[in-house]
């Protein structure tokens, strides 16, 4: 709850900063204070401290899972911001407004992670979404953003519509928003619910890009401005699977065995998808696009198993993939050729990008000794406890096989391969702060309990 | 204690080399940290040979009841001694060839150096898993880096193919983890685990492919003889000569005593392709003119006898593994040390504008002679030791009812060993020079120095085996009361 307030008031308080100063500096150091004042309060309510008492009227509902992902989200916001918020300032000139958007992506965030009934679920999706159509068109005169950012309105109030009409039916047979009282009863399918739930499912799986509904998704992320298709693929996208799996958990987990397989064929679809497509890409920023589909594939799996060791994983799978994935995009914004022959020879020039990238793409095709290997160990090890879906794990690894083509792709061109990479600037710090992200990266591989001890008085 | 120095005397001094400045330097280094890590793994056969000095286990991932284990039994032990020697031997004998960036390559040597330990140590599926890609990364780094033209597609190639077996295996590793009494990942408990036999079966697979694409096993060997040809020559030495020897150990001590049901029921398919991999690598091998893609192709053969010996196991073939393993990484990196000595002064590995190198060369044919030799198992040299108890190994197996047929047919491959083998000798090394070959020089007091060394080895394990044998006598006899074909004495 205090992350929500917080979230809110701050978000006002980044709008009016635009009018007080016109000092970049200032704004982006307000922007900050607000995130690191954030991630704060959110580990003293983790710790029982409230700063606000509501009554919620069982509207919203925390515990330690959703607490632990808010804290990840914040502190990757808090990350990204730093590595790229200097970015922004070439996107457009007002500053102050797209940290206020944020901000306010930022409370959608915290409530579709904590939503105890559907309306809370709709109006945490909403918030999300509606700041990043503009996120998304922020670069007004470029034709590709304004494309993008119609596509996804578009697209998205199509969704959202499926979702609300979702909503409508689930109500109608269950007589309640409350996933309380959804998730009553026995887990006997009438028609209104299966169809109500198979909305459900195509729009949250519309939220996350998962195929077939993935088809925005590369149109988007390549047409927004890079520093912010980062914040969108990460952040927004591991809200979104936290949401996605608190619905289907908590209000249909009874009803597992029903919709198992419509989501393991959704899951490998997106696999494979999201794998195959991204092999034949030119340039690393839709290649990312895709492997944003691809590992949304991974995530699908906490769904499609639904026990602890899945719900453990999806936690430490966001902050692996968010970590990794802001990373790479911080380079890739300073890049000017977003091809993967832009990166030839990078290693020579900028040897600390490029080590660093490399551990980043390395912790996302999965490899032991990094945060993505834990990740995907868990959501492997996941699937393979449920006992039914053998043949989606198996998919599922040979996808993961197909994965290492491309990202090593980009590997290949930074260390093994002769050409000018481009003249950039950077400063020690970013260079520091990517160090600092990778050490994370394989700090959380090797222990991954540091962060998953956090969740231990809940299971 | 002495486990765990193994592992991390090679990771911080690799870690270190990465900052470290000038060729020269980084050479010192390199062979400095492995020279103490070859001096810690003789103290451990011998000086502190206590049960109490070989094994560790601290906590490391409580929540998923892994933890970080390691220890040497007999077979370990060997290998952790082959790889122990292999990396000094290496790096004296490549000690005139220059590298760019020369820190950074002897950094992920050893790295690599790292990974190969714990492989063959750890106790514990994850990290054993862990160990398997770490070995596996350096590898990559240093072949597409270091490499010949090809290079790059060719490492790639070889990076997918051992990292889909590699994910095979952990989805095999994850489906025991969750099988076992007590959810963890020691290999005690993957004893205790509970599966039908059709779950074997099938796991089983998994965790072969794995293996089979590192030893390599026809018909998944592909990657080998372009990978080997591609490397640079210190890295195709770890290659064959310690690489592949994690898919062997992988068999023997993560499969056969963890599913025995499956290993035996799978013998004899597993048998037969190894036999047909090793008539058809001999057959290929007779074909080529590449000296790097010869010893690569009569690898294969050497690997599939030793993997064919596992699978109708028996006592006399499992001993004959362990020896062989050793022995295998020894003659090998002879092998490949005498082929990197006339690449760097002939600039060609072609064997047909070869010729008459004894006449200029006489020190490096003799040590060739007798690797070579060593290489098609002469009596006296350490492979007779090894292949004869392989052969007599497979041929009173009680496991496979068609012994007889597979050591007949594993017989003819010795034949044709020493057919490539001498031919290339005689071409290589005998006739008359020609222009290129006339200019060729001696071997230098360092080359002359490691051959030396192999020589001694190879001759005195030939001669008197006895101390390796009583060595891995207690692993194989777990490995046999686990298939309970033996009854532990």
């Amino acid at each position: 709850m205090n992350a929500i307030v917080i979230s809110a008031i701050w978000g006002v308080v980044m709008m009016f900063s635009g009018i007080f100063s016109r000092n970049n500096a200032v704004i982006r150091g307000t922007a900050l204070t607000g995130l690191a004042l954030l991630i704060l309060v959110n580990i003293l309510e983790m710790n029982g401290v409230l700063l606000f008492k509501v009554n919620l009227h069982g509207m919203l509902y925390f515990d330690s899972f959703n607490l632990l992902f808010n804290t990840i989200a914040f502190g990757s916001t808090f990350l990204y911001a730093i590595l790229s918020g200097r970015d922004m300032e070439k996107v457009g000139k007002s500053v102050s407004d797209y940290f206020a958007l944020i901000f306010f992506i930022l409370c959608g965030v915290s409530i579709s992670s904590s939503f105890n009934t559907l309306l809370m679920l709709f109006l945490g999706i909403e918030i999300m979404s509606i700041p990043l159509y503009i996120l998304t068109g922020t670069d007004k005169r470029n034709l590709k953003s304004n494309e993008a950012s119609l596509k996804y309105f578009l697209m998205g109030s199509f969704s959202t519509g499926l979702m609300l009409m979702g909503i409508t039916l689930i109500y109608g047979a269950k007589g309640s928003f409350s996933l309380d009282t959804i998730s009553l009863g026995t887990g006997a399918l009438t028609p209104m619910v299966s169809a109500g739930l198979l909305l459900l499912l195509f729009s949250m799986s519309f939220k996350v890009s998962a195929a077939p509904f993935h088809f925005w998704t590369p149109d988007v992320y390549d047409g927004a401005p890079t520093v912010f298709t980062s914040f969108m693929a990460t952040i927004i996208k591991s809200a979104g699977f936290i949401a996605f799996l608190r619905l289907f958990d908590d209000a249909f987990g009874e009803m597992h065995p029903h919709w198992q397989l419509v989501v393991s064929i959704v899951t490998a679809a997106t696999l494979i998808i999201g794998n195959i497509t991204a092999v034949f890409q030119q340039s690393v920023k839709r290649m990312l696009a895709y492997s944003s589909i691809a590992q949304a594939g991974f995530m699908m799996f906490a769904l499609v198993a639904l026990n602890n060791l899945g719900r453990q994983g999806l936690i430490f799978y966001t902050a692996a993939y968010s970590i990794a994935t802001i990373g790479v995009f911080a380079v890739l914004i300073k890049m000017k050729d977003y091809t993967f022959e832009g990166f030839n020879g990078l290693a020579k020039r900028q040897p600390v990008l490029a080590a660093t990238t490399a551990i980043f793409l390395l912790s996302l095709a999965g490899i032991p000794g990094t945060a993505g290997f834990m990740a995907k160990f868990y959501m492997l090890a996941a699937a393979v406890s449920n006992g039914h879906v053998m043949w989606l794990v198996i998919v599922g690894v040979l996808c993961a096989a197909i994965s290492v083509y491309y990202y090593f792709r980009v590997i290949q061109a930074m260390y093994f391969k002769e050409g000018d990479a481009q003249e950039m600037e950077v400063s020690s710090t970013f260079k520091a702060l990517l160090v600092i992200m990778a050490a994370i990266v394989v700090l959380l591989g090797l222990f991954p309990h540091w962060l998953l001890d956090k969740l231990n008085y809940f299971f | 204690m002495i486990p765990v120095l193994l592992i991390v005397i090679p990771l911080l001094s690799g870690l270190a080399a990465f900052f470290l400045k000038g060729e020269k330097g980084v050479k010192t280094w390199a062979l400095l940290s492995t020279v103490i890590t070859l001096a810690v793994s003789l103290l451990g056969l011998t000086v502190l040979n206590k049960a109490a000095n070989l094994h560790t286990e601290v906590e490391w991932l409580p929540l998923l009841g892994s933890k970080f284990s390691v220890g040497m039994d007999g077979m370990g032990q060997v290998l952790c001694l082959l790889t122990a020697v292999a990396f000094p031997m290496i790096f004296v004998a490549t000690w005139n060839s220059s590298y760019k960036n020369a820190h950074n390559f002897y950094a992920f040597m050893l790295l690599s150096q790292a990974g190969l330990m714990g492989v063959f140590l750890a106790y514990d599926a994850l990290l054993f898993y862990f160990f398997w890609e770490l070995a596996l990364i350096p590898a990559y780094f240093l072949c597409s880096q270091w490499g010949g033209e090809k290079r790059i597609a060719v490492t790639f190639k070889f990076f997918i193919y051992t990292f889909i077996g590699s994910l095979l295996m952990l989805v095999g590793i994850i489906y025991l983890y969750l099988h076992t009494p007590d959810q963890s990942f020691a290999l005690e408990s993957f004893y205790k685990a509970v599966l039908t036999p059709k779950e074997q079966g099938w796991v089983f697979w998994l965790f072969f492919i794995a293996f089979a694409i590192k030893m390599p096993v026809f018909p998944f060997h592909t990657w080998q003889p372009d990978t080997y040809e591609q490397s640079p020559t210190a890295v195709t030495m770890v290659l064959s000569g310690v690489m592949v020897k994690m898919g062997l150990f992988g068999v023997l001590r993560w499969l056969a005593p963890v599913l025995p049901m499956a290993t035996w029921l799978n013998g004899d398919t597993v048998a037969l392709l190894c036999v047909i991999g090793m008539i058809y690598a001999s057959l290929i091998a007779m074909q080529q003119d590449d000296l790097k893609r010869l010893i690569a192709y009569s690898s294969i053969a050497h690997m599939g006898l030793m993997c064919m010996a596992i699978f109708v196991t028996s006592d006399q073939g499992l001993q004959g593994v362990m020896i062989q393993m050793f022995n295998h990484g020894i003659n090998i990196i002879g092998m490949w040390i005498v082929v990197e000595l006339i690449e760097r002064q002939m600039h060609t590995r072609k064997i047909s504008e070869l010729g008459g190198l004894a006449q200029k060369a006489p020190g490096l044919a003799i040590m060739l002679v007798v690797v070579a030799l060593a290489n098609v198992a002469l009596p006296l040299t350490n492979a007779f030791i090894g292949e004869f108890l392989l052969f007599s190994g497979v041929f009173n197996s009680t496991v496979s009812k068609v012994g007889y047929v597979f050591a007949a047919a594993g017989g003819v491959t010795i034949i044709l060993s020493a057919v490539y083998t001498l031919n290339m000798i005689q071409r290589v090394f005998f006739g008359n020079t020609n222009t290129l070959t006339g200019t060729m020089r001696d071997i230098k007091f360092n080359e002359r120095f490691v051959l030396g060394v192999l020589v001694i080895v190879i001759l005195v394990i030939g001669v008197y085996p006895r101390p390796f044998l009583e060595l891995t006598q207690g692993s194989v006899d777990t490995i046999l009361s686990r298939m309970i074909i033996k009854h532990p004495s």
